[in-house]
């Protein structure tokens, strides 16, 4: 091993400072791990380079080589003899190699870089006061490190251009500052393969314009104006918003999925809130073994949820129909009293976004009362990513040739876009993708091998896929048995079951299913191996992984609750049965940070807390116990859910603790095995990072923080700990209907609570509707009435050839009760 | 422009010879196409390569670079192969191509051909300027004749060797002649060159080696494998073998092609063939490359200099693609040099910082120094500039640009003085 690694090393000098690095790393990057600075503004880590900036210039030597005996021929004091060449070189598209001498320092090179920052600044129009990069801006930071101090451009005769372009609805371009390092465009192809901006024209009149309409359509937009060298894109959220320096920044984790993109809360306190502190904007933070550096534009924009106006600012008791404000002591003491009758008849529901320690006391105050807590999500599964999850030592970065990914029932980038963007970055460096899915997804693009089922067949599809049950399938053609075969074979493999056209049935025999190939195929207990549930919230794992299930009978379970205590979920805005169902409860709490139509139907309601107010751990798809932390003051009264739990437990006879997270986690550790080793401070430590980024030189990964706070911990499996692992036999769900069947599918975009208050992304969210086989669509018009699960919804109708026929697509949270495939009435 | 006859001895410029060779029964009964018969069905590819390096050939294109050497960088571990005809003819001051393509078009497309078989591509694109659509449907049409007579598709000649060939139009962008620019626009992305190395012989179009060729180039190689490299070797000097197309252009009595043996000197081009200055004025410089040039004081000594890739350097400017620009006493350097910039600041591609605000930059300060408007601190800020771009942009259009600026302002100071 040692050899291989010396072999496969290059040791060079840059600027005085030796330095080993692997073959086939570029000068820029190995004058960053030696700490010596070589700017770039075209060049970035993630991407391939371009050489388009020619800010890297450096001086390059090589050792001079006798031509006869191949020997370095050395000077007269014995150093290698080093030949330079006779023009710059730029150090990003340079590889190095053995006994390279990279010279920064030279008055030479301190000339190229003077002259090239001239060249950007004659037609930059230095506006940095009023722009949002300024004091994050790598042409201003590089200027003033490399620049000339006087311009000896004509100012008179700078190019005018316009300075507001939206892009698109989320990104605003200013074409004068954009210094054409084509950053973005590459992003948006390489990266995220959404070529829909690109450079129009030539010379000096080369402009950044977009493609698709509607403009820069792309969920992942917002990262191009982090990585934007100057402030040419800034997004519709935050643009003159704040200047960087007034604002502080907070760590905090994603929860619109299961993935836990690592973020950066900036805050600050401002006299336009009233003299509050207020989040300004959402950044990612880098963890390479998570999100790298990017985070999509429903984590980026999405969070204004949590600072809504209409936050509930102190517990309310309903008084002759009308909600009074009430103290927290009446209020607790009276819900704790009606939670504490209704004994096994107490039916709590945590919604999927809460935290661990939030599921924890809610398991643990239901338990006491002898009562039933579910988790609501329409997803099983999370007691077996316990079992085959990947476990310690995983990172899907680490996935390549010889490895297989299977994705199944899941439209990947709608559902986790970080978790499709990982796959499809491990295709690309050859690992076997298997898609699996009624419908063309993204996905399929980097696909291998695609198995189109029908929808409800899901599990008998991956059953068939462990190769002695192969013969079963009528879906058996050469590329599924090839599929299987590459499964089977592959060093290491990783499931992702999604919730495309599932409900709970389906997604027990899916996830059972998954989990069964996996120990066929003896792909469990290893790193890099495992299953992953692509939740339909982003703390689900978290809430299985604390002791709550998703309840097949949570309608029954609240007609007949004598009390219902709802946390962090609107069953009453998602389905109107829930609705009339809670109608029949006795008596209904509600935890919530705002006005929902649940929280309507409440007889207390709690003030908790939003994300950014407290701290707390959250566990991800792939079991990563990640902490986030506060960032701004609490609103009004409100508390940390997992507070006034305690509070409630307090009244009803149980001690939890009610101040600490910290020491609520201690509990977890205390109680689940898989979380036995962790401790909570170990969650905040970080490790090094390639790309190597930081305030410091933000030229080099963009505007993107660096990660202080915590890198997370991967959680231990059962099959890991060599523990022996059996599935459940299970029934193949029977979904045959006369007629058509709606499906529930997931959008990204939805109309669920939390975007309804994120007023930039209106215009991206679709209005209702349903898709619909072109072929199914005779006689209907753009508009249409869709009976389901006995109401009745007026939506508009999309025309979709992807859509199987028979089937009616039906986007969940978009005002359409549906949680499971369901036979359907479309009429004009 | 007077088509110049100057009878006897072309090799390129034959119809100037023949007349109606443009005629494929002319052609043919001159012994056309039996060179490509001869290659396909009896030689080996090694071989035709060899004896094309052996005879001296270097590419028409500008930078004069061997073609039977770029022919042997073709990565045979890497299939399939492309030959690309540079027909772009982008540069000021160069009309030699069109002549060749539209006179002579069978020798042009029978050395195509050979070349091809050489490189074991199956695929030919011939990349034309946009404003040569005229070109490129009489070459369609010719395309179509040599399917028709099986000189081109499958199976010619009953081995097992396919042949098409294609003609692509360009927009009218001069940086696509550039070669990786070129393969781009065929490609149909947006023409801008990419990073070189990997060079197209390795990895060219859509991926692939790829030969880039100037159409000057390839309508030599038919005659050279008929007649061999000593022949060839026959004409010019030594390190400049063969005979060049001339484009002359300026303040010359008679502008024109002509095809000369390289080496041959620009007194007798300017005053032998060219007929002198006009209106027998005094001549005062010399572009040997067109637009891209330095331009050169011309003195005795100067025109008296062999034009050949070996020698032109030595006057501090390239032979280029020899479209040589004469400019007598009436000429003004800083019209001169405004004229350039205007051409080079539309052309740049905007890829990369030096040519895309260089050539802005140059082109303000030139108007404004033409227009008698500027100081002499303007001159040297221009001549900066123009000296700050050298060594920096991503391909030689940038460094092109700069070339006649500085030349101008250190070779012609009296025209600058204020
Ligand atoms: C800006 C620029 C423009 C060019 N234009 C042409 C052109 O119009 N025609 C041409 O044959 N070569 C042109 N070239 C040279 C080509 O890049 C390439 O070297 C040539 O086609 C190779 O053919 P050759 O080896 O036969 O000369 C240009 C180069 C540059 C940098
Ligand atoms: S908009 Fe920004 S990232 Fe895009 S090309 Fe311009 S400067 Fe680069
Ligand atoms: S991918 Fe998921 S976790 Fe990441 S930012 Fe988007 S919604 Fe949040
Ligand atoms: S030198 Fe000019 S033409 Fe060449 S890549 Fe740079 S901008 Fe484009
Ligand atoms: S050219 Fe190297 S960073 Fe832009």
């Amino acid at each position: 091993m040692a050899e291989q690694v010396k072999e496969n090393t290059v040791t060079l000098t840059i600027d005085g400072v030796e330095v080993a690095v692997p073959q086939g790393t570029l000068v820029v990057d190995a004058a960053k791990i030696a700490g010596q600075d070589i700017p770039v503004f075209c060049y970035h880590p993630k991407m391939e380079p371009v050489g388009m900036c020619r800010m890297c210039l450096v001086d390059i030597g090589y050792p001079v080589k006798d031509r006869n005996t191949g020997e370095a021929v050395l000077n007269e004091d014995g150093t290698p003899k080093i030949q330079f060449g006779r023009t710059l070189v730029t150090g990003c598209t340079q590889v190095v190699s053995e006994g390279m001498v990279v010279v920064g320092y030279s008055e030479k090179v301190q000339q190229a870089r003077k002259d090239v920052l001239e060249f950007f600044l004659t037609s930059h129009p230095l506006d940095c006061p009023i722009c949002d990069k300024g004091g994050e801006c790598p042409l201003q930071n590089l200027t003033l490190a490399y620049g000339p101090g006087e311009s000896r451009f004509n100012y008179d005769e700078k190019k005018k251009n316009l300075k507001h372009v939206p892009l698109g609805d989320l990104i605003f371009l200013d074409r004068e500052r954009c210094i054409h390092c084509a950053r973005c465009t590459r992003f948006q192809e390489e990266i995220v393969d959404d070529p829909v901006i690109g450079f129009y024209n030539r010379g000096r009149s080369l402009e950044i314009t977009t493609w698709s309409e509607p403009g820069f359509d792309s969920y992942w937009s917002g990262n191009t104006t982090d990585i934007c060298p100057v402030g040419a894109l800034t997004t519709a959220d935050f643009r003159f918003g704040a200047r960087p320096w007034e604002m502080l920044e907070v760590a905090s984790i994603c929860r619109e999925c299961p993935v836990g993109c690592n973020l950066t809360l900036n805050t600050r306190r401002e006299a336009k809130s009233g003299g509050k502190m207020v989040v300004k904007r959402v950044m990612p933070r880098q963890n390479e073994q998570v999100n790298e550096l990017w985070i999509c534009d429903k984590g980026r924009f999405g969070y204004h949820y949590a600072s809504a106006d209409d936050r509930l600012t102190t517990p309310l008791i309903r008084k002759e129909g009308e909600f009074i404000p009430a103290s927290w002591d009446e209020a607790l003491s009276l819900a704790a009293e009606k939670m504490q009758a209704a004994g096994s008849r107490l039916v709590s529901v945590a919604g999927g976004q809460l935290s661990n320690e939030d599921y924890f006391h809610i398991g643990q105050l239901t338990e006491h009362l002898g009562g039933k807590a579910v988790l609501y999500s329409n997803m099983m599964g999370g007691d077996l990513t316990t079992k085959v999850g990947m476990g310690p030592g995983s990172n899907l970065a680490d996935l390549g040739a010889g490895d297989a990914i299977l994705v199944v029932a899941s439209d990947l980038e709608e559902e986790a876009p970080l978790y499709w963007l990982r796959v499809k970055q491990a295709a690309e460096r050859g690992a076997t993708l298997i898609v699996a899915n009624p419908r063309a997804t993204k996905t399929d693009r980097y696909a291998a091998h695609i198995i189109r089922y029908e929808y409800g067949q899901e599990a008998a599809a991956i059953l068939a896929l462990s190769l002695d049950r192969i013969g079963d399938s009528d879906l058996a053609d050469e590329s599924f048995k090839q599929a299987a075969k590459a499964f089977a074979e592959a060093e290491n493999a990783v499931v992702f079951f999604g919730s495309e056209g599932t409900g709970m049935a389906q997604s027990d025999a899916l996830s059972k299913a998954c989990a069964n190939l996996l120990i066929a195929t003896g792909h469990t207990g290893r790193p890099n191996n495992g299953l992953v549930g692509v939740w339909d919230k982003g703390n689900v794992q978290g809430g299985w992984d604390m002791g709550l299930q998703p309840s097949a009978t949570l309608f029954d379970d609240l007609k007949a609750a004598k009390a219902a205590y709802v946390v962090g979920a609107d069953l009453a805005g998602d389905n109107p049965a829930y609705k009339q169902a809670l109608a029949q409860a006795e008596f209904v709490v509600v935890q919530e940070l705002h006005h929902t139509a649940t929280m309507e139907l409440a007889d207390v309601v709690l003030p908790a807390q939003s994300f950014m107010e407290r701290e707390g751990t959250l566990t991800s798809g792939e079991r990563r116990v990640q902490r986030y932390y506060p960032a701004v003051p609490p609103a009004g009264e409100s508390k940390a859910d997992f507070a006034i739990t305690a509070e409630i437990a307090a009244m009803a006879g149980k001690e939890l603790e009610s101040v600490s997270a910290g020491l609520v986690f201690l509990g977890i550790v205390g109680k689940f095995k898989d979380y036995a080793d962790l401790d909570y401070q170990a969650l905040a430590e970080v490790s090094e990072q390639w790309p190597i980024i930081g305030r410091e030189d933000l030229y080099y990964g963009g505007t993107g923080y660096a990660n202080h706070q915590g890198l997370g911990v991967l959680l231990g499996t059962a099959a890991g700990r060599g523990e022996p692992v059996l599935i459940d036999g299970f029934d193949l769900p029977d979904t045959g209907v006369d007629g058509l069947l709606a499906v529930p599918v997931t959008r990204l975009y939805d109309q669920g609570n939390n975007l309804r208050y994120a007023a930039v992304m209106f215009p991206r969210i679709a209005s209702s509707y349903v898709s619909l086989n072109p072929a199914d669509a005779a006689g209907l018009g753009e508009s249409v009435v869709v009976e389901l699960n006995g109401f009745q919804v007026e939506v508009a109708l999309k025309l979709d050839e992807n859509v199987p026929q028979g089937i009616v697509v039906v986007p969940r949270s978009f005002g359409l009760p549906i949680s499971a495939p369901t036979p359907v009435v479309v009429k004009n | 422009m007077a088509e110049q006859k100057v009878t006897g001895h072309h090799i390129l410029l034959r119809h100037r010879d023949i007349p109606e060779i443009g005629e494929f029964e002319v052609y043919t009964a001159q012994g056309g196409f039996e060179t490509f018969k001869k290659v396909v069905t009896t030689m080996e590819p090694e071989a035709i390569k060899q004896l094309v390096l052996d005879s001296g050939l270097r590419g028409r294109g500008g930078a004069g670079f061997p073609t039977g050497r770029k022919w042997m960088f073709v990565d045979d571990n890497n299939w399939p192969h492309y030959l690309v005809v540079n027909a772009d003819e982008s540069e000021p001051g160069t009309f030699k191509d069109r002549e060749i393509m539209s006179k002579n078009p069978w020798q042009f497309l029978e050395g195509i051909m050979c070349s091809a078989f050489a490189i074991g591509a199956n695929d030919i694109y011939i990349y034309l300027r946009g404003e040569f659509w005229q070109i490129a449907h009489e070459l369609d049409r010719q395309i179509e004749k040599l399917h028709a007579e099986s000189l081109l598709g499958e199976k010619l000649f009953g081995t097992d060797y396919a042949l098409n060939i294609y003609t692509h139009l360009g927009a009218g962008a001069y940086i696509c002649g550039e070669e990786t620019a070129l393969l781009n626009s065929i490609e149909g992305i947006m023409g801008q060159p990419r990073l070189r190395p990997p060079f197209p012989p390795a990895v060219g179009l859509y991926g692939k080696p790829t030969v880039v060729n100037n159409v000057e180039t390839l309508a030599n190689v038919a005659l050279i494998l008929e007649k061999g490299a000593a022949w060839y070797r026959s004409f010019g000097t030594a390190e400049s073998a063969g005979t060049k197309v001339f484009s002359l252009s300026g303040r010359v009595k008679k502008p024109g092609n002509y095809e000369l043996p390289l080496g041959t000197t620009y007194r007798q081009l300017i005053y032998e063939y060219g007929g002198g200055i006009m209106g027998d004025g005094k001549i005062k410089g010399i572009m040997s490359a067109g637009a891209s040039s330095a331009v050169i004081v011309a003195t005795d000594e100067v025109l008296d200099t062999p034009m050949a890739y070996e020698s032109v350097p030595s006057l501090g400017a390239d032979l280029g693609s020899a479209s040589v620009i004469i400019l007598d006493e009436t000429v003004d350097m800083r019209w001169l040099i405004n004229k350039t910039i205007d051409f080079f600041k539309h052309e740049s591609c905007g890829k990369c910082t030096p040519c895309r605000e260089g050539t802005f930059w140059m082109q303000k300060l030139t108007t404004r120094i033409a227009s008698g408007d500027a100081g002499e601190a303007d001159v040297e800020l221009l001549h900066n500039v123009a000296k700050n771009m050298q060594g920096k942009c991503l391909c030689a259009l940038g460094e092109f640009s700069t070339m006649a600026v500085a030349s101008s302002i250190e070779r012609f100071s009296e025209d600058f003085k204020v």
